[in-house]
């Protein structure tokens, strides 16, 4: 069957559809609303909002450095998971062996978690 | 017939990782730099990637596993290092660094 | 039907790795000594004497070098293992460089002891560090597939990033971990991709494999396996400093603390020349050489130049020491040129030596850095030689030999390498090394006239102490300076005998 479209241009028109059908939708909504509401621009409106309380400062403000280190404890013990899920779908081939190691490699993390723990890090003060 | 070869995302992952090497050069923000260090090692995972499917051989897809480990424990280190740099300056502009020159 | 494909996944990997914990033990014992030193002393607090975790350090890398002998002994009478499917080659020349990282080791902690109680730096991290740096460099010295080579490169670098970037307080040592984190991602990136290109050329990350693969088919993807060379061994140059991608060394050598930058210029650089060599002669000395050689060639040549006419203009000492190791690395680099068994062992007694003299150099100059670490202008030597003596009396000796004067190990090891090139018939690549030797002799003679005969008694700026440790330190190194240089005969022939041979996995 020779079709004009190209088998890749095809599996791509799903794709095209989805993302037309997205804007379409969006775009209709936002004039429905434009349609219904009122408009009486005011001052007030346009300050950022921050849970009802006067916005202070600048929007860009930087976040407090103690976020930061639970932010890298996440990102270590986060990325360390992807040796798990490998290892868990085929836990019966390892067998003993295989936990074995695999409790090895995360009494190694729990160690680094032991030191941060020492360390004082996990404390909020 | 024009389809996806392996060869299509080879070429890909070459120009992410000429724009990660280009922009490590140029970029003088650290935390840029950062990220092209991180665009070009995920250049080098789409290689694997490509290759392993090519070859249909697992071993490049393991590879990929270990790339990305070493690739989070290398940015959590260098902004260790950026943190500590920070705290004593304001700036994180490799410029203004420059203690050492030749 | 799954299991059936479980057995064929298992057939295809080799079944499971059955591991020999025995085989690896350096590698654990150091690892492992680190992560337990890790947890002693968090969980401890401040209960431990300030000397336990040198001693610890030191007793890990000693026990390392115990198991080393054993494995040499048992490679001798059982031959060389493949271990844990393929991923780990045990051969001599991995034994031979896993112990000189143990020494390094040693020398390390003892130059850090003194280092970090003069600086009044708080100090088990700094121990673990260096223990679990000489681990990765133990797992890229027996690596025998490209992704662990690479694995155990990270674990060191990502050790000696934090490392030079320890003393807080020293912007200088901050800004050298930066640029040293920046430069080595840069070269693991280009090194990894290298890595992926060889794979796809290949078929395989398995150094054993990808030699056999290439002995027998012809490569339809030639640019492919030319490019992954080339990316290689930019990598690896980057991490050995070699010209023109040396240009980090300096700054950082500078910038780091004094015993961190001893233990970078002898176990990273040891290291990364073990993985180079069991990459590029090994797995593709006998199909590539003349594809690499080429650019192995450029490198060297320009590393024994510019190394040594850069050092000669510098007034650091640490900088000094920092273009003179990019020379000294040009000259391993002419052994690994030469791409023969004969360059190997001058390449393994070239890291020996120099790990005694490099990290006895910078002994020296950690301790004349004096509180701060920060003396290390030429003016701050002058009158070393009336002042103490003995530190001027051992610095002038690691000079002479980095110099390669006679009778110090300096002069063997720029022999050995400089004949495996002319055994070679690169006997213009010789000359150019003995070139280089004669510029570099230079500069280590203006330190020396700097200790002797400058400086008028009484303009010293503080006095310079040695710490017990620092000088055990600097004894072992002048011992195995001298020793190597007089007696040469038992490593020389431990050298020889640590041919390396890639062992294919069983199947």
């Amino acid at each position: 069957m020779s079709n004009p479209l190209s088998d890749l241009l095809r599996s791509y028109l799903a794709v095209g559809l989805f993302a037309s059908l997205g804007f379409i939708l969006v775009g209709l909504l936002l004039f429905l609303s434009w349609l219904v509401r009122p408009s009486r621009p005011q001052a007030q409106k346009y300050i950022s909002y921050e849970s009802g309380v006067d916005p202070v400062g600048d929007m860009w403000s930087q976040s407090q450095v103690r976020y930061y280190i639970f932010a890298l404890l996440f990102v270590m013990f986060d990325v360390e998971a992807v040796f798990i899920f490998p290892w868990a779908t085929r836990v019966e081939l390892y067998g003993v062996f295989g936990l074995v190691e695999m409790l090895v490699f995360i009494g190694i993390l729990l160690l680094g978690l032991v030191y941060a723990w020492r360390k004082g890090v996990l404390r909020w003060a | 017939m024009f389809t996806l070869t392996e060869t299509w995302y080879l070429v890909l992952a070459a120009l992410i990782f000429s724009i990660g090497a280009v922009g490590l050069l140029v970029r003088r923000n650290v935390l840029v730099m950062f990220m092209c260090v991180e665009l070009m090692l995920n250049a080098v995972n789409l290689t694997f990637v490509s290759f392993s499917t090519a070859l249909d051989d697992l071993g490049g897809q393991t590879a990929v596993f270990f790339v990305l480990v070493v690739a989070a424990a290398e940015v959590v280190v260098g902004l260790g290092i950026i943190v500590a740099i920070m705290r004593r300056r304001q700036s994180a502009d490799v410029d203004d660094i420059s203690l050492m020159r030749g | 039907m799954t299991a059936a494909v479980l057995q064929n996944v298992l057939a295809s990997v080799g079944g499971l790795p059955s591991i020999e914990f025995s085989s690896v033990a350096p590698s654990i014992i150091l690892a492992l000594g680190g992560v337990l030193l890790l947890t002693v002393v968090s969980v401890t607090k401040d209960k431990l004497p300030v000397w336990f975790p040198a001693v610890w350090t030191i007793s890990a890398a000693v026990a390392a070098l115990c198991t080393v002998f054993r494995l040499w002994i048992r490679v001798g009478k059982w031959g060389n293992l493949s271990l844990i499917s393929g991923a780990v080659g045990l051969d001599r020349f991995s034994l031979f460089v896993i112990g000189t990282l143990c020494v390094s080791v040693v020398m390390g902690a003892l130059l850090l002891e003194g280092y970090l109680r003069r600086e009044d730096l708080e100090g088990p991290e700094w121990y673990v560090l260096l223990l679990l740096a000489a681990a990765g460099g133990t797992t890229m010295a027996a690596a025998n597939d490209l992704i662990v080579l690479f694995i155990g490169l990270e674990i060191l670098s990502i050790a000696v990033y934090i490392l030079s970037a320890m003393h807080r307080r020293r912007m200088s040592s901050l800004e050298s971990g930066l640029k040293y984190f920046i430069h080595g991602a840069f070269a693991s990136a280009f090194l990894l991709y290298g890595i992926a290109m060889v794979y796809g050329a290949t078929g395989s990350t398995n150094l054993a494999r990808i030699s056999t693969f290439l002995a027998d088919n012809v490569i339809t993807q030639n640019g492919l396996m030319l490019g992954g060379i080339a990316l290689m061994l930019v990598g690896f140059a980057f991490k050995v400093a070699a010209v023109p991608f040396h240009q980090w060394a300096p700054d950082v050598y500078q910038g780091a603390p004094t015993p961190v930058s001893a233990f970078m210029a002898a176990a990273v650089k040891t290291a990364a020349f073990a993985g180079m060599i069991r990459v590029f002669v090994l797995a593709l000395g006998p199909t590539y050489r003349d594809e690499w050689r080429p650019m192995v060639l450029a490198l060297a040549v320009l590393s024994l130049l510019v190394g040594s006419v850069m050092a000669l203009v510098q007034t650091n000492v640490k900088r000094m020491l920092a273009y003179s190791s990019i020379g000294h690395a040009g000259f391993i680099l002419v052994a690994v040129h030469s791409s023969t068994a004969m360059g190997t062992s001058a390449a393994l007694f070239y890291l020996l030596s120099y790990t005694f003299m490099v990290m006895g150099s910078f002994g020296v100059v950690a301790v004349v850095g004096r509180k701060g670490d920060g003396h290390h202008q030429l003016s701050d030597y002058r009158g070393l030689g009336r002042i103490r003596p003995g530190l001027a009396l051992a610095f002038t000796i690691f000079l002479l030999a980095q110099a390669g004067v006679p009778l110090t190990a300096g002069f063997l090891s720029k022999f050995y390498v400089i004949r495996s090139a002319i055994d070679s018939g690169d006997t213009a690549l010789g000359v150019v090394a003995m070139l280089a030797a004669v510029i570099a002799a230079f500069l280590y003679l203006r330190v020396i006239v700097a200790m002797y005969f400058e400086g008028e008694p009484g303009d010293e700026v503080a006095p310079v102490k040695v710490p017990a440790a620092v000088s055990v330190a600097i004894g072992i190194a002048l011992a195995g300076t001298l020793l190597l240089g007089i007696v040469p005969d038992p490593v020389t022939h431990a050298a020889n005998e640590a041919t390396a041979e890639l062992v294919a996995p069983r199947r």
